[in-house]
């Protein structure tokens, strides 16, 4: 495990630098620039403010000198200040945002995995049934049918017409003067919605890999000498098929980590939320560069520990990994 | 069978969805006419689609950073119901007789947020910040024009123009800045950084409380405003990024200002009655017109028949009517109407298709080779790329009709939608675009001097055409050097003219603002300035108050 | 060997077949691209000509599907989005698996610094977030079709590649392969011949699964105003521009809504169909061939 460990972490530092470096040239080269952005349609606005910030950003110098100071400033963990009028410091803006994108989505997360991994299950023991037909449309649908869609008609049917759900926002107007308990469950109100949007697509995904995976695994030898061995069926499935079949799915779930932590943007926008995919998104489009590298730096970092994580929870539920390459017999 | 259980569930939402718009009547209800007593208290809910960039409002050019500027900081001047500068923060000011020197007088009773009084000294002080070459003030042009802003007094301030400066009066709306608290970051350049752009102080109508980021903005009454304390205690300025999103919430009354109906909304979606009731709806032309500008470089734009032909091609009501669902009044030219100089005694293009193909046969564009498109003599068939920014909805269904009329005529124009950033670098300012669907505001003093002198052509400059008329140039110098009224306006009649002769543009309309405002806030009395500029004299009545003052 | 090769189509096929959803899904998916296809002679209307003398009209005789807000006939907008749509999926799903396969078959079959090279190359670019990557490339191209075809297709080529790098690295290993080497076969003849032909299946039903994606994508990317230009329709503009109107309007959100949801399912249920019928068969294939071609 230990040599294991070290490579990986070694990894992390230049796929960091591979990423920050192509992403600051890829935005930097995108045409426009953050003073742009700036100028409205008036025929007030004056040039000189264009100079003026050019010098301020550095951004007169060539691309690899301000990537390169860039770098330098972030090893002293200096991420900058955002480039628009309020001049915060990019840690600030990213931690404004981040705590709701994270809950939202480890929420969104938990939920999906307690229904998916079942259904999953279930579908594969009993393929070909009613219930697997009935539950595969159904998850399909989710994933066929569009977010904003699905939130607009849920927001105006919950929302505007039957007045049970808040429709948009974190907080009521009144947030600060209810009890403790009032505030959170005015919190749960106002995150009901997107996270049903979320979770009702996020399920196919989840679910038919936990199938695919279990099929497979229902098939292998072992499950086979299991049965023969004498032990009942709900053993075989729920404690050896099971714990083999969820090894993919852990790969899953490294994979759909960056969307985690980066926060989806169309159900940000239209649920008016604060998290990160909003945030990048603006800053994209305003050419914010502090902010937009920031965004990615800690998007990345995160992403690359989780998937850390999930390889050494993967080493040690798989003994095949674990033992070094035997087949694997339980 | 699954699947057909599936579809028959989504057609049930469907007639669920239609039995919803059964609710569109068209019987108008009034709301509640009984006249209550002014009354102090609850809270207004304003939503907004974009975050605020700044608390400093000097430094940012988008409109929610102004819009919380406007309730925070005060001018010196400001705009009363028909558009003319009244007394703000300065009681009185005069001229002097060659127009070079304006003083003010100001208000003695004005303090900050803080207690301190406000001086003429706050005055200098603001003036020599936004001039400063380290701030980054977007509009620091304005002030650029002054030679020296000189305290004659603590409530004396006078202000000299090395020539005579048409916007000298308007230009003092500016936002006042505290001189004791910024002071010291002015001369670095750190005025973002300063204490100011996370708890601003003003001598506004409301104190600052709270800035959330991308969630909302919280004011309060500033009960020591020198016109009277605000009737309103509360406001809350919530940030929704999708206009969807905001329509959901006025009509579950979450909001209870929009800025904006779009047209569709204001027609056809809040005639319902409870809507009514809930909301009053509003209407008066807006500040911005929108326009269809020519690259006049562009030999084919060059010529004023072209471009006369397209006026007579393209039908304005029909845009008014498609687009702006009738929310809109025809212009032809570039001044506000209802300000002082506005003149509608200018030619005018009829509809008139056979016209405009006429006017390109003219210019030697017809159709030689029947394939419907109009060619040049050798054979080269007309077509050019409209181009309008990402975002706007409005502007693209506006490229969209032109481009079908322009189709009947024989001309094939693309349409290309960038996103605003790539569109103002690549395109704009170098000014490689063919033809371009934007909006300008035009502002309360018609000069417009940056907009049409054919001077204002560098790649930061605002005469994006390219226009160039030595009787305008001439036109728009004395406009701009006179600071007497009845003078200036036979000048700007007179572009005004030439304007809609020429046709640089194709002025299309001007846009009916659609604020929607709760039913329950009184007080209100719409003019051609619109509705907030007397916002603190809005109240709610008591017995129809419905959040906890704070 | 073609009868081996015969024996195993119709062993597929027979498993295909009953599947019910599969079935149905591919007789969804041939509909639609036969309606596709045959757009330009079923619309009643020119999908891109506005009258505003009927804006936002609720669907009649003589406008099934309603108009839009500038008086566009809808149905007639669906059926020609349904062009774009699917192209969008074909194409951008063609350049995915393309550049997948290409870089997934260097990766595995060569092995070493390539390998190594290529797969941090995956791993930086799953690590992007995905709009990130989208809008980032959207602000450099102009946007049209084919540039969102293209960036979508690029954000897309990695689960491709890391599939056939995976069946590569498995395959390369089997006895048939090493016995082609040794009696001197070209590189590129075995990859051509023996390995990619074994890998070829999960890439298919990779290439089933990403079309509905890059459908989804597409519409995503209306939404936030980076879809495709007007005045050409697709389901995912058509969809955006109603938004706004929804409840007066529910037949601009409903029909393009439907359609989308219809084509999404359909290719889901039909590739996982493929997949199911292919795995078991694979793996008996598979052996079968070992045993034939290594003597």
């Amino acid at each position: 495990m230990g040599p294991f460990l070290v490579r990986r972490l070694l990894v992390v530092v230049p796929l960091l630098i591979g990423i920050t470096f192509v992403s600051f040239i890829v935005i930097s080269l995108a045409p426009g620039g953050p003073l742009d952005f700036l100028e409205g349609e008036s025929p007030d606005l004056s040039p000189e403010v264009k100079k003026q910030l050019t010098e301020l950003y550095g951004l007169d110098k060539p691309l690899v000198v301000q990537y390169w100071s860039w770098l330098t400033r972030l090893a002293r963990l200096d991420f900058g200040r955002s480039f628009l009028p309020d001049g915060k410091p990019v840690l600030t803006k990213i931690g404004e945002r981040l705590p709701v994108t994270l809950l939202l989505n480890i929420v969104e997360m938990l939920i999906i995995l307690a229904v998916a991994v079942p259904i999953g299950v279930l579908s594969a023991v009993r393929q070909g049934s009613s219930f697997d037909k009935v539950t595969t449309m159904f998850v399909f649908i989710g994933f066929a049918t569009p977010d904003f869609w699905l939130a607009l008609l849920l927001m105006s049917f919950f929302g505007a017409q039957l007045g049970w759900l808040p429709i948009s926002g974190l907080r009521s107007m009144n947030w600060e003067y209810l009890s403790f308990w009032g505030q959170q469950l005015d919190f749960i109100s106002h995150l009901a919605l997107p996270i049903v949007v979320a979770t009702f697509g996020g399920l196919a995904g989840f679910s038919r890999y936990m199938r695919q995976s279990m099929l497979e695994v229902v098939r292998q030898d072992y499950v086979q000498t299991a049965r023969a061995k004498g032990l009942s069926e709900q053993v075989v499935i729920g404690k050896h098929a099971l714990r083999n079949a969820l090894l993919p799915v852990v790969t899953i779930l490294g994979l759909s980590l960056p969307g985690l932590i980066g926060g989806s943007v169309i159900i940000e926008s239209i649920f008016a939320i604060p998290g990160m995919g909003q945030l990048m998104v603006q800053s994209i489009y305003a050419r914010d560069y502090p902010v937009v590298m920031g965004n990615l730096v800690v998007v990345a970092v995160l992403t690359l520990f989780a998937n850390l994580f999930a390889d050494i929870a993967y080493g040690f539920v798989d003994p095949r990994i674990r033992l070094g390459g035997r087949r694997g017999r339980r | 069978m699954l699947r057909r259980a599936g579809r028959a569930l989504l057609l049930l939402a469907a007639g669920a969805l239609a039995a919803c718009s059964a609710e569109v009547e068209m019987k108008a209800e009034a709301p509640d006419a009984t006249p209550y007593a002014r009354a102090y208290g609850d809270t207004f809910v304003e939503a907004s689609i974009g975050d605020i960039g700044t608390l400093i409002p000097t430094l940012a050019s988008d409109a929610p950073s102004h819009e919380i500027g406007g309730w925070v900081y005060d001018g010196l001047v400001r705009l009363d119901k028909n558009l003319n500068n009244v007394p703000a923060m300065a009681e009185s000011w005069t001229f002097s007789q060659d127009c070079l020197t304006l003083d003010f007088k100001l208000r003695r009773d004005v303090k900050w947020h803080d207690g301190r009084p406000f001086t003429a000294e706050d005055v200098v002080f603001t003036w020599k910040a936004i001039v400063h070459p380290k701030t980054p003030a977007p509009f620091k042009e304005k002030f650029l024009q002054i030679k020296s802003v000189e305290a004659l007094d603590s409530y004396t301030v006078r202000v000299t123009y090395p020539e005579p400066y048409a916007r000298s009066v308007e230009s003092w709306q500016e936002y006042i800045l505290p001189k004791h608290r910024l002071e010291p970051y002015v001369a670095e350049g750190k005025l973002r950084e300063s204490p100011q752009n996370k708890q601003p102080i003003g001598t506004g109508a409301y104190r600052f409380q709270e800035w959330r980021s991308g969630e909302k903005v919280v004011l309060l009454a500033n009960p020591d405003y020198y016109l009277g304390k605000p009737y309103l205690s509360r406001i809350v300025y919530r940030v929704i990024p999708s206009q969807a999103t905001i329509f959901l919430e006025l009509k579950a009354r979450g909001v209870d200002y929009s800025q904006g109906l779009t047209a569709i909304q204001y027609t056809r979606q809040t005639e319902y009655p409870a809507f009514r009731k809930a909301y009053r709806k509003f209407r008066y032309p807006g500040s911005g017109y929108t326009f269809l500008a020519f690259n006049l470089k562009d030999p084919r734009f060059a010529d004023r028949r072209v471009r006369q032909a397209f006026a007579h091609a393209i039908n304005k009501r029909e845009l008014i009517e498609g687009v702006a669902m009738g929310l809109a009044r025809e212009v032809d030219g570039p001044v506000r109407p209802g300000s002082w100089a506005y003149t509608d005694r200018v030619k005018h293009f009829d509809f008139d298709p056979k016209k405009a193909k006429d006017l390109l046969a003219e210019a030697g564009w017809s159709d030689r080779d029947g394939d419907g498109l109009v060619e040049d003599k050798d054979g080269k068939p007309f077509t050019f790329t409209i181009r309008t920014n990402q975002g706007n909805d409005e502007r693209k269904k506006i490229a969209e009709i032109i481009q079908q009329r322009l189709a009947d005529v024989g001309v094939k124009a693309e349409i290309q939608i960038i996103d605003w950033a790539s569109f103002i670098k690549e395109f704009v300012k170098p000014r490689k675009f063919e033809a371009l669907v934007l909006g300008l505001g035009s502002g309360t003093d018609p000069d417009q001097y940056v907009v049409w002198h054919s001077s204002q052509v560098g790649p930061d400059q605002m005469n994006r055409t390219g226009y160039a008329n030595p009787e305008v140039d001439a036109l728009l110098e004395r406009g701009r050097a006179s600071c007497h009224q009845q003078e200036r306006i036979q000048y700007y009649h007179r572009i005004q003219e030439i304007l809609a002769e020429d046709v640089p543009m194709l002025f299309l309309y001007v846009r009916d603002a659609l604020p929607v405002v709760s039913s329950r806030v009184r007080g209100l009395d719409p003019g051609p300035a619109g509705i907030t500029y007397n916002f603190h004299e809005w109240f709610v009545p008591t017995p129809l108050q419905v959040y906890t003052s704070g | 060997m073609a009868q081996r090769a015969r024996g195993e189509i119709r062993a597929f096929g027979r498993t295909f077949v009953r599947n019910r959803l599969a079935v149905g899904g591919g007789i969804v998916v041939a509909i639609l691209v036969v309606l596709a296809v045959l757009a330009p002679l079923l619309a009643p209307w020119d999908p891109n000509k506005p009258d505003t003398r009927r804006i936002l009209t609720p669907p009649s005789s003589s406008h099934p599907l309603g108009t839009d807000q500038i008086g566009r006939d809808v149905l007639s907008r669906v059926l020609y989005g349904a062009r774009v749509s699917l192209a969008v999926g074909f194409v951008s799903v063609g350049i995915a698996t393309i550049i997948g396969i290409l870089l997934g078959a260097a990766a595995g079959y060569h092995g070493g610094l390539v390998d190594a090279v290529i797969t941090r190359v995956v791993d930086l670019m799953l690590v992007f977030p995905r709009f990130f990557l989208l809008l980032a490339v959207l602000a450099f191209l102009k946007p049209s079709i084919w540039t969102i075809m293209v960036v979508i297709g690029l954000s897309g080529w990695m689960g491709v590649a890391r599939l056939v790098r995976a069946e590569f690295l498995t395959l390369r290993e089997r006895e048939f392969v090493v016995w082609s080497e040794s009696i001197g076969a070209s590189a590129a003849r075995v990859v051509f011949r023996h390995i990619l032909p074994n890998a070829m299946a999960p890439v298919l039903v990779a290439m089933t699964l990403g079309i509905p994606a890059a459908i989804l994508t597409e519409s995503g990317l209306s939404f936030l105003g980076l879809g495709v230009q007007p005045p050409y329709a697709t389901w995912g503009n058509i969809l955006t521009d109603g938004k706004d109107a929804l409840e007066i309007a529910w037949w601009m959100t409903l029909y393009p809504g439907l359609a989308i949801l219809i084509t999404v399912l359909s290719y889901n249920l039909l590739g996982e169909g493929i997949r199911d019928a292919l795995d078991p068969r694979l793996r008996q294939a598979r052996v079968g061939r070992i045993l034939r071609v290594g003597r």
